[in-house]
C-alpha cells in the first residue's frame, strides 16, 4: 500500500462550495407548485385537547389545507423507536401530530400547508385549540415515587425500563456489592448531567415530492437510509416507492439522528395533497421540538484499598426520556455502560438504568451519546478518591489504568479494548501542559491567598467507535446491524466514483475517502467523486453517527478497492501477456514483478473493460466493486486532556487558561480534519462544563428556548487549544484507524469541572453543578448550594 | 406591497415587496441568494450576514434577519455569492478558510465570512482576542473557533501582504457562468508548514 495520500493534511473538497454559497441545503430545494408547512406546537407541558379547530386557518388566505392530529389518525402512523433495550420496555404510541393529548410544550398539534411560509404561519395564528391542563411531570426522582402523576396514564407507570449489568452475572468480574461492603475506602456521589441541546446550526428541513413515481424526500438528517427504511414501514409505503435525499447538511452531532414527526407530517401531506410540500423549522421551534441530550442523575460508589487500587464500582442512573421514546433514546446511556470502567482493570461493577418519561422533549443521542455521562463521572470520582487517599490524581489513574503491554485487554464490562497507550499520552500531554509549574504555580496562589486561584483539571478516557458489530447490536436488542457500504465505480477515462453508505454533514468524508482510494488504487485526488446522502445512488448504508463513519465505512471502501485491483489484474495481465501471478500493483500500475517499465495503469484497465473488445474468456467486463463490512469489534480510541482554570473566587468567573487535548485515535487519515474534529469536540464539552443547559419552568415551559436563553459559546467564550495524538493503530482492520468525532466532548467536560474543583478545594468545594456559571461558583465557594 | 430597488452583487433589482419581509427572505425567496442562510430567529447566530451600504455607500456588516427588505432600499448589498472575484477568483478569507479548515459543515461559513470580511475592513490588523470579539455575534458549533480564529488571522496577512483592503473585488459580470462544478478551487499543494503543530 502507498501513503502518499494516507497522513496528509489535504484541504477539503467540500470547501468550493460552501465557502462560496453554492450549497444545496434543504431549504434551498424548491419545486414547482410546493407547498409551505407550517406547524401550530403545544404551548402546554401536558394538557387533554378537549377541541381544535382548523377552519379559521382554512379561510385565510394563500391556504391550501389544514388539519388537524384527528384529521390523519388513520395515516400518520407512530414514530418509531430502534433500541427497545429491554423486553418489556414501555413503548407508548407517538403520532407525529398528538390527536388527544399533548405531553410535551412544543409537540405538534396541527399544520398548514399554504402558497408561502408567511401565509403559513399566518394560518396557524387562526387555529382554535382548547386545552385541558393536566399535571406536568418534571422531576424523574418524582415520577418514580409512589403516587406520581403519569405521563402516560394507560402505562400505569414512569418507568420505561430497568436495565441491569453485573460483572458477577455476566462472568466478566466480580461482586460490586461485595466490594463496596468491604472497601477500605468507599466513595459515594452523584452527579447530574443536566440537559444539553444539540444546536446543529442549520435548522431541520424536508423537503417532499409525491409527484413522480416515488416519494422523494430531502431532508436534513444524518441518516437518509434508516430515514427511508422507517418511513416505509410508518406509513406503509412500499420501499422501494421512497427515495430520500441528504444533500448538503449543516452539522449533526446526533441531533439529525432521528425519524422526526415534522419529517413524518411532511410525507403525509405531501401524500394528501399531492404537491411538494417543504418545512423548515424556526430556531425557537427547533430548541423545543428536536430531541435533547443527556439529562441524567448518576449515583456512584467506588470502593477501594488505601493504596488507592479500585476494588469494584456501582452505578445507578435515571435517565429522562422525555415523553416519550426517540429512535435510540433508550439505548444512550446502555452506550454508556461499557464505559464506567474507562481505561480502568476495576475487577467488579454494577451497572443499573432506568429510562424515566417526563412531560419534556425526548432526549436522545448527542455527541458522545452515554460516554460523555460516563466519563465525567468516573473522571470526577477518581479526583475524589485521589482527595480522600491524598494522592496525586494522575497517580491514582496511573495504579488503575491498563497498561500499554496489557492489551488486547477484556473489560469488566466484557469489551476487548484493542490497543493503547495511556502513559505515553498523558506524559506527552503533561509536558505539553507544563503540569508541574502549574502545580507549584497553584500552590504558590495558595499560599499567597491569590483572589484569583487556580486549578488543574485531569480527564483520561477512552471511548468505544465505530459503531458497531453487528452482532454485538442484536445482543443488546438495537434494531439495525452495525456494518457499512462501499462502491467503487472505475469510469472510461480511468476516473472514479465512489459511493458510501456513511452520511456526512460536516466530516468531510468527500476528503477524506478520496485519499484512501487515491491511495489504494493510485489514481488523482481530484479523480475521485464520492457520492452519499441519496438511497437512489447510495442504496445501502447505516448512515453516519457514533464516530463509526471512517472506522467502519473507510474498511468497507478499503476492501471495494481490494476487489477493484483483483479484478483488473487479469485484464492487466493479458494486456501484458504474462500470468497475473508475476503481477504487482503500485502507484496505478501493473508492472511484470522486477520490471519497472512497460506496465498498464488502472485506467487502460477501466477502458478495455468499456470496450470489451479484447478480454480473456470468461471475464466479467466490469471494474467495478461493492463491499459490505461488519466490524469484528469496536475502536478504542483514548487521550489525556489536561485544562487548567483561573477561578475569580470574589466573582466565581471560570477562565480557562490552558487546554492541552493528547489523543490517540489510531492511524489518522487526514490531521487537519482530526485537528478540526477534536477542536470542535473540546468546544461542545466546555459549553456543557461552563454555558448551556435546556431549562424548564415547574409547569414545564421550556425557558431556554431561543438562542438567547440557551447559551452556546462564541469565539470570545473560548480558549485556543494545544493538540497533539499519540498513534496506537487498530489492529483489527487495515486501514488502523479508530474514529475521533465524539472524542473531545467526552474528555472535556469532566477536565473543566476537575479543573474548577481543584482551585477551590482549599476552600472546602468538592462539586459545583454543571453548566459552573459564575453563581453557581460563587455560591459554592460561600458554601452554599452547589 | 412596496415597490424596492436594490443592487445585489453587481445586479440590480426591483420588486414589490410586502413591508414585513426581512431582507434575509427576500434575499433567499426573491432573488434566489440562497448562499445566504437563516440560523436562527433572534439575530444571535449571524449565519444570514451579509455586507450593506450605509448611506455613505460603504459596505457594512449587517443581520439580514434583523433588516427589513424595504430598508434596504436602493442600498448595494454583497453575498456571499458575490464575494469571489472575476474569473471566480476567491476573496482572501474565502481563501483562508478553506486552507486553515476553517469549516466543517459549513452551514455557519457565508455569515462567518462575511462577518470576517467586515471586521477586516474595519480593523485589518486585529490581534487574536479581536478576531475572537469581533466574531462574538456569529455562532459556529462545528470547529470550536479555532482555526476560524487561525483563518482571519491569515487572511489578514494576506491582504496586508498584497497592500490592499478586505474590499470586495468588483462583481463580474461573468460571476454567474464561472460558478459552475468544475470551475472548484485552485489547485492545491500542501505545504508541511500548514501541518498544525503543537506548541508548548
Amino acid at each position: 500500500m502507498t501513503t502518499t495520500e494516507i497522513g496528509s493534511p489535504r484541504r477539503r473538497k467540500e470547501d468550493a462550495r460552501l465557502i462560496t454559497g453554492r450549497t444545496t441545503w434543504t431549504e434551498n430545494v424548491t419545486l414547482p407548485g410546493m407547498l409551505h408547512l407550517a406547524i401550530l406546537r403545544s404551548p402546554m407541558a401536558h394538557a387533554r385537547i378537549t377541541s381544535i379547530d382548523v377552519s379559521p386557518a382554512l379561510a385565510t388566505k394563500g391556504v391550501v389545507a389544514a388539519f388537524s392530529g384527528r384529521d390523519v389518525a388513520d395515516v400518520q402512523g407512530s414514530l418509531p423507536c430502534a433500541w427497545p433495550v429491554t423486553e418489556d420496555m414501555v413503548h407508548p404510541d407517538r403520532p407525529p401530530i398528538a390527536v388527544d393529548e399533548v405531553r410535551f410544550m412544543g409537540e405538534a398539534v396541527a399544520v398548514v400547508a399554504a402558497r408561502s411560509r408567511a401565509a403559513a404561519l399566518d394560518a396557524i395564528a387562526a387555529i382554535e385549540v382548547d386545552y385541558e391542563p393536566l399535571p406536568a411531570v418534571l422531576d424523574m426522582e418524582q415520577a418514580i415515587a409512589e403516587g406520581a402523576d403519569l405521563v402516560h396514564a394507560d402505562k400505569g407507570t414512569n418507568k420505561g425500563y430497568t436495565w441491569v449489568f453485573d460483572s458477577a452475572e455476566a462472568g466478566t468480574g466480580g461482586d460490586a456489592g461485595a466490594a463496596i461492603d468491604d472497601g477500605e475506602v468507599v466513595i459515594r456521589r452523584r452527579y447530574v448531567q443536566q440537559r444539553l441541546i444539540p444546536a446543529f446550526m442549520e435548522p431541520r428541513s424536508v423537503v417532499v415530492d409525491p409527484t413522480s413515481d416515488v416519494y422523494t424526500i430531502w431532508s436534513a438528517t444524518q441518516i437518509p437510509h434508516i430515514l427511508r427504511f422507517l418511513v416505509s414501514a410508518v406509513t406503509g409505503t412500499p420501499e422501494h416507492k421512497v427515495r430520500v435525499i441528504a444533500p448538503d447538511v449543516g452539522g449533526g452531532f446526533g441531533g439529525k439522528l432521528q425519524v422526526t414527526p415534522e419529517e413524518l407530517i411532511a410525507f403525509v401531506a405531501a401524500k394528501r395533497l399531492g404537491r411538494p410540500v417543504k418545512y423548515t423549522e424556526s430556531r425557537s421551534e427547533s430548541l423545543v421540538s428536536a430531541h435533547h441530550g443527556r439529562d441524567v442523575i448518576q449515583d456512584l460508589e467506588l470502593a477501594a484499598r488505601r493504596d488507592g487500587t479500585v476494588t469494584g464500582l456501582r452505578v445507578k442512573l435515571l435517565a429522562n426520556m422525555g415523553a416519550y421514546m426517540g429512535l435510540v433514546g433508550p439505548g444512550v446511556p446502555i452506550l454508556g455502560a461499557f464505559m464506567y470502567n474507562a481505561i480502568y482493570k476495576f475487577p467488579a461493577y454494577r451497572f443499573e438504568c432506568s429510562g424515566i418519561f417526563t412531560n419534556t422533549t425526548i432526549t436522545d443521542a448527542y455527541r458522545g451519546a452515554g460516554r460523555p455521562e460516563a466519563t465525567y463521572a468516573i473522571e470526577r470520582i477518581m479526583d475524589e478518591l485521589a482527595v480522600e487517599l491524598e494522592m496525586d490524581p494522575l497517580e491514582v489513574r496511573r495504579r488503575n489504568w491498563i497498561n500499554a503491554e496489557e492489551f488486547p485487554f477484556t473489560t469488566v464490562a466484557g469489551l476487548a479494548y484493542d490497543s493503547g497507550d495511556y502513559a505515553k499520552a498523558t506524559d506527552r500531554a503533561k509536558e505539553l501542559f507544563g503540569y508541574d509549574e502549574l502545580r507549584q504555580e497553584q500552590q504558590a496562589r495558595r499560599d499567597t491567598g491569590d483572589s484569583v486561584q487556580l486549578g488543574i483539571g485531569i480527564s483520561t478516557y477512552t471511548e468505544m467507535c465505530g459503531l458497531a458489530p453487528s452482532r454485538v447490536l442484536g445482543a443488546l436488542r438495537y434494531g439495525a446491524g452495525g456494518w457499512e457500504t462501499a462502491s467503487v465505480r472505475m469510469l472510461p477515462s480511468g476516473r472514479v466514483e465512489v459511493v458510501t453508505g456513511t452520511s456526512p454533514h460536516g466530516q468531510g468524508h468527500e476528503t477524506a475517502w478520496s485519499q484512501i482510494v487515491a491511495d489504494q488504487l493510485g489514481v488523482g485526488f481530484d479523480d475521485i467523486e464520492v457520492l452519499h446522502g441519496d438511497t437512489r445512488t447510495s442504496y445501502k448504508g447505516l448512515d453516519t453517527y457514533g464516530s463509526r463513519s471512517l472506522a467502519v465505512g473507510g474498511i468497507a471502501l478499503y476492501n471495494a478497492c481490494q476487489k477493484v485491483i483483483d479484478k483488473a489484474k487479469p485484464i492487466a495481465a493479458h494486456m501484458l501477456e504474462c500470468d497475473p501471478a508475476d503481477l504487482e500493483f503500485t502507484g496505478g500500475q501493473f508492472r511484470v514483478r522486477g520490471n519497472p517499465d512497460g506496465g498498464r495503469s488502472l485506467a487502460d484497465c477501466a477502458l478495455a473493460v468499456f470496450a470489451a473488445h479484447d478480454l480473456p474468456d470468461g471475464i466479467e467486463p466490469t471494474l467495478d466493486a461493492d463491499a459490505v463490512y461488519d466490524p469484528v469489534n469496536f475502536s478504542f480510541p483514548h487521550g489525556t486532556h489536561l485544562c487548567a482554570t483561573e477561578v475569580d473566587t470574589e466573582t466565581g468567573r471560570v477562565t480557562i487558561r490552558k487546554y492541552v487535548a493528547v489523543d490517540d485515535i489510531g492511524r489518522v487519515i487526514n490531521p487537519l480534519i482530526v485537528e478540526g474534529q477534536v477542536h470542535g469536540g473540546i468546544a461542545q464539552g466546555i459549553a456543557q462544563a461552563l454555558f448551556e443547559e435546556a431549562v424548564y419552568d415547574a409547569d414545564g415551559n421550556l425557558m431556554t428556548g431561543t438562542f438567547v436563553d440557551y447559551t452556546l459559546p462564541t469565539a470570545a467564550d473560548l480558549p485556543e487549544f494545544v493538540t497533539d495524538r499519540t498513534e496506537s493503530p487498530a489492529p483489527d482492520h487495515p486501514l488502523g484507524t479508530k474514529g475521533v468525532g465524539e472524542a473531545g466532548t467526552i474528555a472535556s467536560t469532566p477536565a473543566v469541572v476537575n479543573a474548577i474543583v481543584d482551585a477551590l478545594r482549599p476552600m472546602g468545594v468538592n462539586d459545583i453543578a454543571m453548566p459552573c456559571t459564575p453563581e453557581r461558583v460563587w455560591r459554592a465557594i460561600q458554601g452554599g448550594a452547589a | 406591497m412596496t415597490r424596492v430597488s436594490m443592487k445585489v452583487d453587481g445586479v440590480d433589482y426591483e420588486d414589490d415587496v410586502e413591508p414585513r419581509t426581512l431582507l434575509v427572505h427576500h434575499l433567499r425567496e426573491r432573488l434566489g441568494k440562497v448562499g445566504t442562510v437563516v440560523g436562527c430567529d433572534t439575530s444571535n447566530c449571524g449565519a444570514c450576514t451579509v455586507l450593506m451600504s450605509d448611506a455613505d455607500g460603504n459596505q457594512q456588516g449587517v443581520k439580514s434577519c434583523s433588516v427589513l427588505a424595504v430598508q434596504a432600499a436602493d442600498r448595494e448589498l454583497t453575498t456571499i455569492e458575490g464575494l469571489s472575484g472575476p474569473d471566480n477568483t476567491l476573496h482572501p478569507v474565502q481563501r483562508a478558510f478553506h486552507e486553515a479548515h476553517g469549516l466543517q459543515c459549513g452551514f455557519c461559513t457565508p455569515g462567518m465570512i462575511m462577518a470576517a470580511v467586515d471586521l477586516l475592513k474595519e480593523n485589518v490588523d486585529p490581534t487574536e482576542q479581536e478576531i475572537r470579539e469581533g466574531l462574538e455575534g456569529n455562532l459556529c458549533r462545528c470547529t470550536g473557533y479555532q482555526n476560524i480564529v487561525r483563518a482571519v488571522r491569515a487572511a489578514s496577512e494576506e491582504i496586508r501582504r498584497g497592500g490592499g483592503d478586505a474590499e470586495p473585488a468588483p462583481p463580474s459580470q461573468r460571476a454567474g457562468e464561472d460558478q459552475t462544478p468544475d470551475s472548484g478551487l485552485p489547485r492545491q499543494d500542501v505545504p508541511d508548514e500548514t501541518i498544525p503543530q503543537p506548541v508548548p
